[in-house]
């Protein structure tokens, strides 16, 4: 089961290799139920590694399963014996604690393309750890903000009963002004959500906020659907990327969802990155896809401005965040987390694909709640 | 807490329990019949979510797509069982395990090299689409009905076979006593393919049933697996009528748990705290009803063998 993929980037282009100057340990999830996640910012990152044409950035890809002591392995053997300087690629919060603070303490950089769990944004935030994509509560919070101006007063608030399932939860609390009609917790990997939509139907809320993220978004739009129930519905974009709309066809059209990027964001390297990923892989990009194209750019940034043996230097480089990003301008808080607009989207139909629209801004330059308790 | 709510709760957990019934039957069928645990069960019905996902895209037609469910996870089944699993009747439960769980595996990233990493879209049809009004006002969606009435039919179906027809008496008698039908006369190598198959299709048309309500995607098998050995421990290993009331007594329990544990809670808990610890706790109430299970019978509530 054990799958090791060996990328080396240019290694196709190549006569004589030269000795690559940083090496970058990534630890994603390629197989599995969670396999969409960790291909899309794998096929990100490589996209934007390629595109720089640069030969002195090796890529070592490794399948983390989504399991938090295979993860814990992979970062052990990429520190001790793949020695290299920066690693990236964790899909899930809980992984991402199992990993990121060890690496960063043994002096390597980690750089978050997706999860981006509380502890790390706050208190146990490090020097070394940049998160490119943002802090867990943040498309919460927004969907929380959207809710307020979609004049929502009374919301049904439900999420998996996990870290970041509470995280959502308190998220949206955060941010929404409205009453909480009733807070339901699911079990994590949950298929059936009738007996949920019955309590939704039961409770008396003018709106339902969801995080289900993958498979659990999936069942629960479809049972929705057909259960009658028309209340309006929010949630984070982690139920309607690209690579899960096409599974909950017409169930989806017309919901609102949060997230820091779409592929209509106009400026000219999204436009670019929305073409050169189809060119490349033939299907749209998601929002994880992004992520990894934005982290392999942040990543070269650095490199152009640095050399990574001097870690200071380095840092110092990582967080000027001197790139052009999919999400237009792009910035680090003090906690090495994105201070960045967070859009309003709508899921639309074009042509015979499901894919998502901007509507409005949720969040102007949103910054996250733990950033004051980091001290670095 | 209103009356409706509670009838539609007991709809939900008694569909959810028939589900759980058909992935039981062939589970415990299997393990009656040739002393087999059978790990792939859930890739089988992964099977036949995807054939039935990938037949309706092609035809629209959800009843083709069911047919090739069925007829899909028919083959796989036979074809591992002649395969791979023939070879194990006489190993130990552990190889037995070790071999299915690899089957597992092969199964998962076979359909990923197939079909894409991406869930598949399958959907309702359209005529039993939407809710409809039960008496008492209680709206509920028609297609779960469907469900609880196919459920029910297989059920007789299956009690129809083992019960009434020559191949059940032959399936009966294998469970035991192989030595002797084989003496018999009877082809016990193709009796134990069919039983493998028929296990293998009432899996995938679980799978195409509830697919059209879930996710089809890699993976989702195996959580149901789990329950389906909970309800066959629960039933007794071996016992199809065990199955049927330990699938309905998981599923309620399981349903009902997830409702009324908060809302207990709640009784002497700040709110946020109590909904998580009764989730919590909702969410080992099936492995709690199944350790009770066992104190008061230990080889089940139908379990034949002690």
């Amino acid at each position: 089961m054990k799958k090791a993929v060996l990328a080396t980037a240019m290694a196709a282009l190549m006569a004589t290799p030269a000795a690559a100057e940083v090496k970058v340990g990534m630890i994603t999830t390629l197989s599995g139920g969670g396999a969409g996640l960790g291909i899309d910012v794998r096929d990100g990152f490589m996209l934007a590694i390629k595109q720089s044409g640069r030969d002195d950035i090796e890529v070592v890809i490794e399948d983390d399963q989504r399991k938090p002591d295979i993860a814990v392995q992979l970062a052990d053997k990429m520190v001790q014996s793949e020695k290299v300087d920066v690693l990236t690629g964790i899909i899930w919060s809980n992984l991402a604690m199992a990993v990121v603070p060890s690496v960063t303490a043994q002096g390597k950089f980690y750089l978050s393309p997706n999860a981006g769990p509380s502890p790390l944004a706050g208190k146990g935030c490090h020097q070394n750890y940049f998160n490119v994509a943002w802090q867990n509560d943040n498309l919460h919070e927004a969907a929380g903000a959207y809710a307020n101006t979609a004049g929502y007063g009374n919301s049904f608030i439900l999420a998996p009963n996990y870290p970041a399932g509470t995280d959502a939860l308190t998220g949206y609390k955060r941010t929404f002004e409205g009453n909480v009609a009733s807070e339901v917790y699911t079990q994590l990997g949950q298929t059936d959500y009738a007996a949920e939509i019955a309590q939704i139907r039961a409770s008396g809320a003018d709106s339902v906020f969801f995080f289900l993220p993958g498979g659990m978004g999936i069942s629960f739009l479809k049972q929705y659907a057909d259960s009658g129930v028309d209340l309006p519905v929010v949630g984070p974009a982690f139920s309607f990327d690209q690579g899960i709309l096409q599974a909950v066809g017409d169930a989806a059209l017309g919901v609102v969802n949060t997230s820091q990027w779409n592929k209509d964001i106009d400026n000219p390297v999204n436009a670019a990155f929305v073409e050169g990923f189809q060119a490349e892989y033939g299907r749209l990009p998601s929002l994880y896809a992004s992520q990894g194209f934005d982290t392999a750019n942040l990543l070269i940034s650095a490199v152009e401005a640095a050399d990574v043996s001097d870690a200071d230097a380095f840092r110092e480089a990582l967080r000027a965040a001197d790139f052009d990003s999919t999400r237009g301008d792009f910035a680090f808080g003090p906690n090495h987390h994105p201070i960045q607009t967070i859009y309003a989207r709508e899921v639309v139909k074009e042509g015979d694909v499901f894919t998502n629209k901007i509507i409005g801004t949720a969040l102007e330059n949103h910054s996250d709640a733990y950033a004051a308790e980091c001290k670095m | 807490m209103s009356a409706i709510l509670i009838v539609e709760q007991v709809l939900n957990g008694l569909q959810f329990g028939i589900m759980l019934f058909l992935m039981a039957a062939g589970l415990t069928l299997i393990f009656g019949v040739m002393g087999l645990i059978n790990l792939a069960h859930g890739s089988l019905y992964m099977v036949g979510a995807f054939a039935a996902a990938w037949v309706a895209g092609a035809t629209g037609s959800f009843l083709l797509a069911l047919a090739a469910a069925l007829a899909a996870a028919a083959a796989a089944g036979a074809l591992v069982e002649m395969l791979v699993i023939r070879r194990l009747y006489k190993a130990a439960h552990l190889d037995q395990v070790l071999a299915t769980f690899a089957l597992i595996l092969i199964f998962s990233e076979g359909t990923r090299y197939v079909f894409g990493s991406f869930p598949l879209f399958l959907d309702i049809p359209d005529c039993l689409s939407g809710p409809v009004t039960l008496p008492g006002g209680i709206q509920y969606p028609l297609y779960r009905l469907v469900l609880i009435g196919a459920g029910i039919l297989v059920a007789l179906g299956l009690w129809w076979l083992t019960t009434r027809t020559r191949v059940g008496i032959q399936i009966r008698a294998g469970e035991n006593d192989r030595e002797m039908i084989a003496a018999l006369g009877i082809n016990i190598t193709r009796l134990y393919t069919l039983v493998f198959a028929i296990g293998a299709a009432l899996a995938g048309l679980a799978g195409a049933l509830v697919g059209a309500i879930q996710s089809v995607q890699v993976g989702m098998g195996e959580p149901v697996l789990i329950l389906a050995f909970v309800v066959i421990v629960i039933g007794g290993i071996g016992s199809i009528r065990g199955a049927f009331i330990g699938a309905l007594l998981v599923g309620l329990t399981d349903t009902l748990g997830g409702i009324f544990l908060p809302e207990l809670f709640k009784l002497f808990m700040e709110g946020g705290a109590a909904t998580q610890t009764g989730s919590a706790l909702a969410a080992m109430a099936v492995y709690i009803l199944m350790g009770f299970v066992l104190i008061w019978r230990p080889s089940g509530l139908f379990g034949s063998r002690a």
